[in-house]
């Protein structure tokens, strides 16, 4: 039973230390009065056996500490008497407290909302099967450069790829793809965006429908009518019902039949996508056997015991052998693997990662504040250290005292911090839209942890550096009361001194990349896409084919809408394209000039950017005309075929040449010679990419009916137009929908919202690390100043001018910025070729940021120094003198 | 004795378990019987006496009570366990083996 009594002892022990330590006080009283009993019948008189008894007794409070020690618990009791003592040592200095708290809340609130974001998007397991063992295979184009290497695949490649390797356990592909769906008892239609996957899409992945099943093989083919429904779609839209499979959904008027519907966690690609049809289901049998039509992507799964680089191999071989098959046609000549992480993340990576470290500098600043205040405080309690030392405490309890301390304060500011990251996360997550995953952003037990493990790292880091200073030997001879020279404090100036130089040099590297950011984000917003944007409002619509399968049908609409718009009062003018510029690359083909040599075999054919506009779409974008004319109301299917290239095209392909009257030739467009008919001017496909060649259609020729954006310039307030563009859009069609109806500018935007909101938040950092740093440069002039006051009384009192004063303590406390001025140059220099990627128009060594960087850390660190300079030239020689 | 080593902490615990082996007592009467009986020859000192009583009470070889003492006042008496009871067998045969072998090695001529 001695367990039993044991557990007594120990319960005891921790809920009532307090009565048994009296009790021992009353046990060792009772020990010392029987031995002054004994002394006085020995026959001592009443002192001396008193004095006898103590002296025998020994030390009580070393004989109590002694008998406590042996007691179960005394760590914890350690622990708890520290912090107890820590809490009441950081409440008797408010000021103090709170700026630190305040610091670290800033620091890991920031930190721990942007991992969240990091974790989301580039961390998260995804909801697949084994993914690991799942990579995407691109095409590439050995000979491109360009900033992209990866290109989508075409469908014939990917079915050879299938039936001809066998290193992969199986590949399947997808494609993007958008429909009208009809709504169903009186709902409005809408524009619904989808994928289309083969038939083993689902299987290759390991997903398993909720309801329902995935497609079979005989599904997949040209007419098939399967669709699968994403769980979002299908609690939206359908309230949740199971029942939905089996029903039919109409898609572009076309019926299909719901065969399953996909699990709540699987939003690949995109959480935008509603509904998943097969691959080959709305398109033509030739669909199959396009080599140079390129939109799909496709996922291999590795098979147990094949490397990737062998079955790669094998697929890199067909490739080959098809791309000289084919010497004229855009078929590439090699292939690139990709992992499924980093093709979801491409965007968003290069970002996100350089805010980590931004966030991640910030918070070594916060640290390092944190550290000099703690250092400066540690003068005040000098004498207290060195006295608790020389009654024999050791080091390692002096130093993990103010471990604690700094503990304390780190951890009162990560719990603010984490509150405050809760909404900072929310806001991040909602701003930045191009963000992969952002409806799983949330914070959850890993975030905590990390928050967790950051405080405890901050805590040390803050901590270590003063409390280890604060208790070395040097420091506490400095206890003579007689010493005038602080010769004891040189090594804590000199510490602070160069806690501050990191300080700086970490403020300056993020000052420099925030204005790298910030100008190259300015330049791309002042960028000329080549077209006016003002005032101009968008919208986008497909006409379904079922519907409008004839041209006449697909340009009666077109016309007629065209025709009611320009009536409505307020408009200006209206254009109709299949792509505005500044939106996007759409799509491209390969074209040859009729009149040029042929290209010879084994060269690539150019290609260019194609677009089909009605006549007047330049004239209402204000795209000029350079020569020739633009299209009229005659250029139609059943008329001469014409065509317009924009300036860029004419540079590289007909050099030195007037190209109007000659003629191209577009295979993928139809088997005509095109001819020439005018040059218009370069718009940027994408604010941020180099100009591309561009070859532009006659809309009329009622080819394209799906994927219009209509474009209507107004007089003022382009969204007050938004519900008129509608109503003349449903009086025309009533079942027609409608999607991103937005202002040009917005649309232009978007393409520049991760450049934004990395300039912005790096900025704000910068701007918040500089103020921390003045701060703490100030904190240490003013600590200088106290420590030299007498020193500088003297001097006064000797004759020294006020200004020399100043200059002299001025100096003292730019030097050590000037020096973390100089290393934190140099450090930029070296580590802006990193964040190269997101520049736009900005060399990393941009001159102008560096100098203006520089210019502003001096005028700051002089206006932190220039108070405690200031009050140290008007100290009064015998107020300070006096001191001592 | 004087600052307490391994050795002699151990011969402690065991001549404080064998003096309360007939009855329970306060710290003050161990410490004397502990005199008395080895003929004045060991002379406890509270500043060992006391950190191993404490110590033997959080194993459970002894446990303590508050009562009144002979001259009136409350004083904390000690008294054996049964399990110190079998650990004071096992300590006194230990002892007793380690003392027979220092003493051959002590005479050996």
């Amino acid at each position: 039973m001695r367990w039993l009594a044991q557990l007594r002892i120990r319960i005891q022990m921790l809920f009532r230390r307090r009565e048994a330590g009296t009790r021992l006080d009353d046990e060792l009283q009772f020990h010392l009065e029987r031995q002054i009993a004994e002394n006085l019948s020995a026959g001592m008189k009443p002192d001396e056996a008193r004095f006898a008894a103590l002296r025998t007794f020994g030390n009580p409070a070393l004989l109590r500490d002694e008998t406590r020690s042996t007691w179960n618990w005394s760590g914890l009791d350690a622990l708890s008497r520290e912090l107890r003592y820590g809490f009441r040592t950081l409440s008797r200095a408010p000021g103090f407290s709170v700026i630190a708290i305040l610091v670290m809340a800033l620091c890991i609130g920031a930190a721990t909302s942007l991992f969240t974001i990091v974790r989301s998007v580039l961390l998260r397991p995804l909801p697949f099967r084994d993914p690991g063992r799942l990579v995407m295979v691109y095409e590439h184009f050995s000979n491109q450069a360009g900033s992209n290497p990866y290109n989508v695949v075409s469908p014939a490649d990917f079915f050879d790829w299938r039936t001809q390797t066998h290193g992969f356990q199986d590949m399947a592909a997808w494609r993007w793809d958008q429909f009208n769906l009809t709504g169903a008892k009186g709902e409005m239609p809408e524009v619904v965006q989808a994928a289309a996957g083969t038939w083993n899409l689902m299987p290759v992945l390991g997903v398993q429908p909720a309801f329902g099943r995935s497609f079979s093989q005989s599904e997949d083919h040209p007419g098939g009518n399967a669709v699968m429904l994403t769980w979002n779609f299908f609690e939206r839209r359908f309230s949740g019902d199971p029942s939905i499979v089996g029903k039919q959904i109409h898609l572009d008027t076309k019926p299909y039949t719901v065969v399953g519907v996909l699990p709540k966690e699987f939003t690949y690609p995109d959480a935008k996508v509603q509904l998943w049809i097969p691959y080959t289901a709305n398109q033509s049998p030739e669909f199959l056997q396009y080599h140079d039509h390129h939109q799909s992507r496709v996922i291999a799964r590795l098979k147990p015991g094949v490397s990737l680089a062998s079955a790669l191999g094998q697929v890199a071989a067909v490739q080959y052998r098809l791309h000289m098959q084919y010497p004229h046609s855009p078929v590439a000549d090699s292939v690139l693997p990709r992992s499924i992480t980093d093709d979801l993340a491409r965007d968003v990576k290069t970002p996100l990662i350089v805010l980590m470290c931004a966030v991640g500098c910030m918070l070594l600043i916060g640290c390092l504040n944190v550290a000099n205040l703690l250092v400066a405080r540690a003068a005040a309690r000098q004498k207290e250290v060195a006295i608790r030392s020389a009654l024999g405490a050791q080091r390692f309890t002096l130093i993990s005292g103010q471990l604690i301390e700094s503990f304390l304060i780190c951890l009162a500011g990560g719990a603010a911090g984490i509150a405050l990251s809760i909404t900072a996360t929310s806001w991040l997550a909602h701003s930045w839209k191009d963000l992969p995953s952002a409806q799983s952003i949330h914070i959850d037990g890993t975030v905590l942890a990390f928050s967790c493990a950051l405080v405890f790292a901050s805590a040390l880091l803050a901590g270590l550096l003063p409390a280890i200073s604060s208790t070395a030997k040097a420091a506490l001879t400095a206890l003579q009361s007689s010493s005038r020279t602080s010769v004891g404090n040189a090594a804590r100036t000199t510490l602070r001194k160069t806690l501050l130089s990191i300080e700086i040099t970490v403020t300056v590297v993020l000052l420099i990349a925030a204005g790298l950011l910030l100008k190259s984000f300015l330049h791309l917003r002042s960028t000329n896409i080549g077209c006016d944007t003002d005032n101009v409002l968008t919208l986008g619509y497909s006409l379904p084919a079922q519907k409008y399968d004839k041209p006449e049908k697909v340009n009666a609409f077109n016309e007629a809408l065209l025709a009611r718009v320009r009536a409505l009062p307020g408009v200006r003018a209206a254009a109709l394209g299949t792509m505005l510029p500044g939106a996007g690359w759409d799509s491209d083909d390969v074209f040859s000039v009729v009149e040029h040599p042929p290209v010879p075999a084994g060269h690539e054919l150019p290609d260019a950017l194609n677009r089909d506009v009605d006549p007047g779409f330049f004239s209402a974008l204000h795209i000029p005309l350079l020569s020739g004319r633009f299209f009229t109301s005659q250029d139609r299917a059943g008329q001469l075929p014409v065509i317009l290239i924009n300036k860029e095209l004419a540079r590289q392909y007909f050099p030195g040449e007037d190209p109007i009257g000659k003629h191209m030739r577009v295979p993928a467009h139809s088997a005509l010679n095109y001819e020439v008919v005018g040059v218009v001017g370069d718009t940027l496909w994408r604010a941020n990419e180099p100009v591309k060649p561009a070859m532009y259609f006659p809309l009329l020729e009622g080819q394209s009916n799906t994927d219009l954006t209509l474009a209507v310039r107004t007089g003022a307030n382009p969204l007050a137009m938004a519900i008129p563009l509608q109503k003349q859009i449903a009086a025309l069609d009533p079942q027609l929908p409608v999607h991103d109806v937005l202002t040009f500018d917005q649309v232009i935007g978007d393409s520049l919202a991760i450049a934004s909101f990395s300039a912005t938040l790096v900025l704000a950092f910068a701007i918040l690390s500089l103020t921390l740093a003045s701060v703490g440069l100030y904190g240490v002039l003013s600590y200088l100043m106290t420590q030299r006051r007498t020193e500088i009384g003297v001097r006064i009192a000797l004759g020294a001018q006020r200004e020399q004063v100043l200059r002299l303590m001025l100096f003292d406390g730019l030097r050590p910025a000037i020096v973390g001025l100089v290393i934190g140059l140099a450090a930029s220099a070296a580590l802006t070729r990193e964040i190269q990627t997101m520049l736009y128009g900005t060399q990393p060594l941009d001159p102008a940021v560096f100098a203006v960087v520089a210019v502003t850390l001096l005028l700051v660190s002089a206006l932190a120094c220039m108070i405690p300079a200031w009050r140290a030239s008007r100290l009064d020689p015998i107020q300070a003198l006096r001191i001592e | 004795m004087g600052k307490p080593n391994d050795l002699v902490q151990g011969t402690l615990d065991l001549l404080i378990l064998r003096t309360l082996l007939p009855e329970a007592m306060h710290g003050w009467a161990i410490a004397k019987r502990i005199q008395q009986i080895s003929g004045e020859v060991l002379q406890v000192q509270q500043g060992s006496l006391y950190p191993a009583l404490h110590r033997l009470e959080q194993q459970g070889w002894i446990k303590a009570k508050w009562a009144e003492s002979e001259t009136g006042r409350q004083a904390k008496f000690y008294a054996l366990t049964s399990a110190g009871r079998k650990q004071l067998e096992s300590e006194t045969a230990n002892w007793q083996r380690l003392s027979a072998a220092i003493n051959l090695i002590v005479n050996e001529a």
